[in-house]
């Protein structure tokens, strides 16, 4: 029994080898992109529009609001990098209904992929928005004390991300495999219902975490301009 | 081993694509047109706030002018209505004015008419008399009649003094012409030796006497020289008595004329 489409390979050259997991991985890309494309390609600006493009529009201001909400000010700047954390996840889990196919998530080195991007785009965006010095103090608020526990915290939630998408997705597909060899009938399209909806629930807890994560990476700046706001008011 | 680490370079490269990806074919566009859709339609909101304004604007203006015009209306109404009223009486003055006037002139007509006729019944009454006096004159002058009128004549010439006679004999004296005496009958032959005679010896002249008969001279006779004449005839009488008539019924007619207007004074109420 295999735990990931990281072993099914297609090719293999020296280090470059092209398992299922890269395969998939294309596969969704080239949905995204190309649906993005052909949707976008003519999109209207008045009040007249397609069903396709309004479908896109609820997705991409959806998410909009959901960044806006975890406390991020200008949203667009990261929707981007968050956006698009959703949109892979979500529809890696979605194509689950394509018999054949394997969550290229269900694969450790996807999420830990994922989680990696993360780990280095949280203090990236923490640097642009408040310096190096300003991002770097935060690992030394309250106290110094606390320097070593903001690493360990750091990699250690980067870890987790890696662990939980994986697990979820790699035991969604492992539990309709065993499901299909017990009762082949019904039981496998009802959990494979279930996996769409912890799919799309990884996906959506994947990427709010991300946006905390950079949130609280900017959330230093936000206080002084709150202070601000209030010191001004006073006056 | 479940992470491979060239699958998790591989993905992450993926995955930073698909980010690109993402970006230059999903939010951009996207975005871009939801804000191109906001824009249009907060200016339709203010395009459409605008007409609104407009038309609010307008509608006021509109009944303002509306009132306007209807006050407007109204005091014209009032002034034409008054107007109206002026000329129907200006009319009426005017008309009564007229008719004053005309009925005014009838009379004046109608007087001048009776004046008129008065006039010729005068005249035709003078003139019938006259005809009547010389009719009945005519037919009396008879031998006897001339011969008496004759006599006067020569009494007359051998009586009459002053700036006339001395004139006429001077006029007689001077010229070479026969002397007419003209006479409104035939002069018997006697007669008209005695009357040659008379004359002769009244101026004392030796001319030549010619007699001629004009009918016209009623009862009547007159000598003519030169550019001058001495006459008797009852013809002249009643030439005087003809003029003195007129002169009186002259006299009366512009007598009426200045009494008459008078009663017409209390017209034009």
């Amino acid at each position: 029994m295999r735990l990931s489409p990281d072993e099914i390979l297609f090719w293999q050259h020296g280090y470059f080898k092209l398992n299922a997991t890269i395969l998939f991985t294309w596969g969704v890309m080239l949905l995204l992109a190309v649906g993005s494309k052909l949707v976008t390609r003519k999109l209207s600006t008045d009040l007249n529009r397609t069903r396709w493009q309004n479908l896109l529009e609820i997705v991409v201001t959806a998410i909009m609001k959901q960044i806006e909400e975890v406390g991020l000010r200008h949203p667009e700047k990261y929707i981007g990098f968050l956006g698009t954390l959703f949109l892979f996840v979500g529809t890696a889990a979605l194509c689950t209904v394509i018999p054949g196919y394997e969550p290229p998530t269900g694969s450790l080195s996807t999420t830990a992929a994922l989680a990696l991007c993360v780990f280095v785009a949280v203090p990236l965006f923490g640097i642009e928005d408040q310096g190096v010095s300003g991002y770097l103090k935060s690992y030394i608020e309250p106290t110094v004390v606390m320097l070593p526990f903001n690493i360990i915290s750091e990699i250690s939630r980067t870890l987790a991300l890696a662990v939980r998408l994986f697990g979820n997705m790699m035991s969604g597909a492992m539990i309709i495999g065993i499901l299909l060899s017990i009762t082949p009938f019904i039981f496998p399209i009802v959990m494979t219902l279930l996996g769409l909806l912890t799919g799309m629930v990884q996906a959506y807890i994947f990427s709010i975490l991300a946006a905390v994560y950079i949130a609280a990476a900017t959330r230093a700046r936000k206080k002084v301009d709150v202070g601000e706001e209030k010191t001004e008011s006073v006056k | 081993m479940l992470i491979d680490w060239f699958t998790v370079i591989a993905q992450t490269l993926n995955f930073l694509i698909l980010v690109w990806l993402m970006k230059r074919f999903l939010y951009k566009p996207i975005l871009h047109a939801i804000d191109q859709r906001e824009k249009l339609i907060a200016k339709e909101l203010a395009d459409a706030a605008a007409t609104q304004s407009d038309a609010q604007k307008e509608r006021d203006e509109f009944q303002h002018k509306n009132m306007a015009f209807d006050q407007q209306r109204a005091a014209l109404m009032s002034k034409a209505t008054d107007e109206a009223k002026a000329e129907r009486q200006r009319l009426l003055d005017e008309a009564r004015k007229a008719a004053d006037d005309l009925s005014a002139k009838r009379l004046e007509s109608l007087r001048n008419d009776v004046r008129n006729m008065n006039q010729d019944i005068t005249l035709r009454t003078q003139q019938e008399v006259f005809a009547i006096s010389r009719k009945v004159l005519t037919d009396l002058a008879d031998t006897s009649l001339e011969k008496s009128i004759l006599e006067r004549f020569i009494d007359k010439l051998k009586t009459s003094k002053g700036e006339e006679k001395d004139q006429l004999t001077a006029a007689i004296k001077v010229t070479r012409n026969p002397v007419i005496v003209r006479t409104g009958f035939d002069l018997s032959a006697e007669l008209s030796a005695t009357t040659e005679r008379s004359i002769k010896d009244t101026f004392g002249i030796e001319n030549q006497i010619r007699f001629e008969t004009a009918p016209d001279l009623i009862g009547g006779i007159e000598l003519v020289t030169d550019g001058h004449k001495l006459s008797w005839s009852i013809a002249d009488y009643l030439k005087s008595m003809e003029n003195g008539i007129a002169e009186l019924l002259d006299d009366k007619s512009k007598s009426e004329a200045d009494v008459e207007p008078a009663p017409e004074a209390k017209h034009g109420d």
